[in-house]
């Protein structure tokens, strides 16, 4: 998802049109104490419609137990061709990992 | 289920159909009474399994597709397990039953014989049908015969999905745009002529007392929860007169034939084919 789908979310029975639907993130939590993890998207005319399409889409085989839906309109998403700006630049800072640092001597406990 | 899975996904262990199977073979034979009532249950969920997968493709929106699709194989699930206990008393398989039975001897109601129709229509069906196999499942799970209180049992939990799935799309029909609500309230007045044959009691529930559950006993709970949903819909129970039905013996719709027809084709010109 690079881009937040410009469909606006309509209210139940307001999307006349076949078609109109609009997306929705679906976020699935597999497991008591893990946490939800983006699985895919879908269409669905309200919220309520997509957490049950979510349910039949990505649940069927046992992988969840805790779903979340969100409008794909609600989600600012990092701009792919800023790469650069956003993630390569901490290329090379070797000192913002803590391996980076020697123990020093007579320091307990570490 | 041996080893980690990092995925998580585990099938779960509730009853199968090929549990049932096992238990055939290994020498379970039931009273014809218990066989029929079987097919009885077997029957609308097959009928309705095939009628329903027809939507695969043509639904509204590929999403719809697989619930319907989903709902479809909850429901072949079920008439899978009634099917193949049903024929312990007749020393056949649950597919000897679905493909090499003729017409008369289904014991499918009407309802679920009913044409799809338009997408409101077959959410009107869906909600009739799943409230009173809600009803009806939801005592099953009573049963003194302990197979078909297992089925029940698993069958509930994906009926009360059913159920749901029918009432949020009756209440966005129904309170939705003009055409939407003419559409369901259409919907309905053309399946409920089909619904009192659901609810009628007859000699073979009796002789089954603790064993099958009285489908007379539904339609209160029925009526009241359908009322409810309606209201909220904007929509009204329909004043529509009963029509005319088998009542589970060997009269059908006009629609079974063609249905069977299609469903039974490729087992009838293939007997035996494996894949």
């Amino acid at each position: 998802m690079a881009t937040a789908a410009k469909t606006p979310v309509t209210e139940a029975g307001q999307s006349a049109n076949r078609g109109s639907w609009p997306l929705w993130e679906v976020f699935v939590r597999s497991a008591r104490g893990l946490s939800h993890v983006h699985a895919g998207s879908l269409h669905a005319p309200d919220a309520e419609m997509a957490v049950r399409n979510a349910r039949d889409l990505y649940t069927r085989r046992n992988e969840g137990v805790s779903l979340w839906v969100v409008p794909a309109s609600a989600i600012v998403a990092s701009d792919p061709d800023a790469k650069g700006a956003f993630f390569e630049s901490p290329q090379g800072k070797d000192y913002r990992h803590a391996m980076y640092y020697k123990k020093s001597e007579g320091v307990k406990h570490l | 289920m041996s080893g980690e899975s990092a995925t998580r996904i585990t099938p779960g262990n509730a009853l199968r159909p090929e549990d049932i199977a096992e238990k055939v073979a290994a020498g379970t034979r039931i009273s014809q009474d218990v066989a029929e009532y079987a097919l009885r249950l077997g029957d609308d969920a097959l009928i309705l399994a095939q009628r329903l997968g027809w939507w695969i493709s043509r639904a509204p929106e590929i999403e719809e597709d697989i619930a319907l699709g989903n709902i479809a194989l909850d429901l072949l699930g079920h008439a899978r397990s009634f099917l193949t206990y049903a024929g312990s008393a007749w020393g056949k398989t649950e597919d000897d039953l679905a493909y090499w039975r003729s017409e008369p001897e289904f014991r499918s109601s009407f309802l679920v014989e009913q044409p799809n129709g338009d997408f409101a229509k077959t959410i009107a069906r869906q909600l009739v049908f799943s409230l009173y196999q809600y009803e009806l499942y939801s005592r099953l799970v009573n049963s003194a015969d302990e197979t078909l209180a297992a089925i029940a049992a698993k069958a509930l939990k994906e009926v009360d999905y059913h159920r749901d799935h029918a009432i949020q799309w009756t209440l966005r029909l129904g309170d939705g745009t003009e055409e939407s609500h003419r559409r369901m309230k259409s919907g309905l007045d053309s399946v409920w002529p089909y619904v009192d044959e659901l609810f009628a009691d007859d000699e073979l529930i009796d002789r089954l007392a603790g064993v099958a559950v009285r489908p007379s006993e539904l339609r209160a709970p029925f009526d009241a929860l359908l009322a409810q949903v309606l209201d909220e819909a904007t929509l009204q129970v329909p004043e529509v007169q009963p029509a005319m039905t088998g009542n589970r013996g060997s009269q059908h719709s006009e629609h079974l034939g063609y249905i069977l027809a299609e469903m039974q084709v490729i087992a009838r010109e293939h007997p035996g084919a494996t894949w």
